[in-house]
């Protein structure tokens, strides 16, 4: 008889006790850090470059023949613009990529077999994204910073819609990465939602330089709101009042925020 | 009262038309080697996710160590381990950060002193701080199976460990998922290599369209449904095969038969037929004949 085939009783095996109760969301916040840090070079480098390119372009061109808010010259007026670009981009990247990629690969088991409640899985995804956005967004800023002329009439409104635009952009990531089957799906996700929201919404314009009608299109986008709060920031003044901002931003994110937990509660496309 | 390791109660899934289970019950104790074999598409790896949380059942009820998994999730995953079937694996992260990383999704910090242990066990110290993608598919294969140890549970579920992996592998993983029992580990099995199941497995369950048709120990499940076998090798195979047997070779016919005292008539039958016998072997009952049986038969 096979040495395994046996009736005496087993001695009982307990499993390890856990350390904190946050320790299995901390690790995954980690995890998702260390996942973005280790490939820097594509993750913050890049886009760092192509915020940049748009910098050389625009202020090449139109520096000495724009000025916006009466006398900010417009390269100025650009950078808190491609700044919050990056952050809104780059934390959506970041959770988007990230599932979708643990998705086709398979590897995204390795997060539900363990007992992380869909709180501290998306706690954990939208921190970590909002942490790329910032980070990025802060390497933009510092290398724009010798080539204009910028200082941040209040932190605190920087900040805010930082943090605010990156975990909404970060949400919206764990969105797509969980209904995207295919790369495809997230490209256009990418391209077809993020990219002209982000592009329309004042990054290299003020709205009072459109025609009404566009004016109060512009006033249906939220990044409109993130990006011009934010801006409010550094100049002191922005196209609308950053309390109307800061109202639509968090009424973004708590709509989102309260969407995307009752897709990971349900576990849609995650557990079947 | 010891709980069992295992305890699912009338499970139901259905995924549109196709019923992936239905109705399954089915306990395993503490510290058993269980097998659970079954078909392609029987519904092993459907209960096995549902026993994970990776697939939410329609209907009934899972425990893992008296934890209901989906009320008391955490404490049923705290006692779960599972290796996948799948090769995966996360590119980003050596072997060594890999682990921590498993631990500490269990909740668990600074058990190197473990990691280390299951590293040395699966003899893979050497690839500690090796990417996993510079690991060949035998070490991936290994790499999965420390990572469902990380949290030491007492339950273990292997979902086809061993299919695509070499001889020597295969074995040096077998004597440490013995080990394993032995320590007290329950170890839930799927395999398609039935002699394997055979050897390591105390109780075996069969699945069938996602139910269970069969379960009970080995030795009972081999005296319950198998048949022996006899080979003979006869000058006239045409008489042989008139008295029920099967042409299998060149001059080889084979019967099968229930009990050993069966076996004289039988050969007496075929020496009133003038088959001629020349030669004879004997086989002993095996899981493959009881599977094809108990398939045949739900």
């Amino acid at each position: 008889m096979p040495e395994t085939r046996r009736g005496a009783t087993p001695p009982r095996i307990e499993p390890m006790a856990a350390d904190a109760p946050l320790t299995g969301f901390r690790t995954l916040l980690y995890k998702e850090v260390l996942r973005f840090w280790k490939v820097a070079f594509q993750t913050v480098a890049a886009p760092v470059l192509n915020a940049l390119l748009f910098l050389l372009i625009f202020s090449h061109v139109l520096d000495r023949h724009v000025t916006v808010y009466g006398d900010v010259a417009y390269t100025s007026f650009l950078v808190p613009g491609l700044v919050m670009m990056s952050v809104l981009q780059n934390a959506f990247a970041n959770s988007s990529s990230s599932l979708i990629q643990s998705k086709i690969t398979g590897n995204i088991i390795f997060v539900l077999l363990p007992p992380l409640s869909y709180r501290e899985f998306y706690a954990a995804y939208v921190i970590a994204a909002t942490l790329r956005g910032l980070f990025v967004g802060a390497a933009v800023l510092l290398v724009a910073m010798p080539f204009v002329e910028l200082s941040m009439a209040s932190p605190l409104w920087v900040l805010a819609f930082a943090v605010m635009g990156g975990a909404i952009l970060g949400s919206f990531g764990v969105i797509a990465g969980i209904w995207a089957d295919k790369f495809d799906q997230l490209a256009a996700f990418q391209n077809f939602l993020i990219l002209p929201l982000t592009m329309l919404s004042g990054v290299f314009y003020s709205i009072h330089s459109l025609p009404h009608f566009w004016q109060d299109v512009s006033h249906f986008n939220p990044f409109f709101f993130m990006i011009d709060g934010f801006r409010h920031g550094f100049f002191g003044q922005s196209d609308t009042s950053p309390w109307l901002s800061l109202a639509v931003v968090s009424g973004c994110f708590v709509l989102l925020a309260a969407l995307t937990l009752a897709l990971l509660a349900r576990g849609y496309k995650l557990r079947s | 009262m010891t709980v069992p390791a295992i305890r699912v109660s009338a499970v139901t899934k259905q995924y549109g038309t196709l019923k992936a289970l239905g109705g399954v019950d089915l306990e395993i104790g503490q510290g058993e080697f269980f097998g659970l074999l079954g078909p392609n598409g029987a519904g092993k790896t459907t209960l096995i996710s549902a026993l994970a949380g990776l697939v939410r059942p329609d209907g009934g009820s899972l425990e893992i160590m008296g934890h209901d998994v989906v009320r008391d999730y955490r404490n049923a995953r705290r006692n779960l381990g599972v290796v996948p079937q799948e090769l995966v694996f996360d590119p980003f992260f050596s072997v060594r950060e890999l682990l921590r990383i498993q631990s500490g999704y269990f909740g668990i910090r600074g058990n190197d002193d473990w990691i280390d242990e299951i590293l040395a066990s699966l003899d893979l110290t050497h690839k500690a701080d090796a990417n996993m993608r510079m690991l060949s598919g035998g070490m991936k294969r290994r790499v999965l199976v420390a990572q469902a140890l990380v949290h030491r549970p007492p339950v273990i579920v292997l979902d086809e460990p061993t299919a695509g992996v070499d001889v020597e592998l295969r074995q040096g993983l077998w004597q440490f998922v013995r080990k394993l029992n032995r320590d007290g580990h329950t170890i839930v099995l799927t395999t398609h290599y039935l002699e394997e199941a055979e050897t390591l497995c105390g109780r075996i369950a069969m699945l069938k369209a996602g139910k269970v048709v069969a379960l009970d120990t080995t030795e009972n499940l081999l005296h319950r449904f198998a048949t022996h076998s006899l080979r003979v090798s006869v000058d006239r195979a045409e008489a042989a095969v008139a008295l029920g047997g099967m042409a299998v070779e060149d001059g080889w016919v084979e019967f099968a038969f229930e009990g050993y005292d069966k076996l004289e008539a039988l050969l007496a039958r075929l020496r009133e037929a003038g088959a001629g016998l020349r030669e004879i072997q004997l086989g002993e009952p095996d899981l493959e004949r009881v599977f094809v049986e108990v398939m045949h038969r739900a």
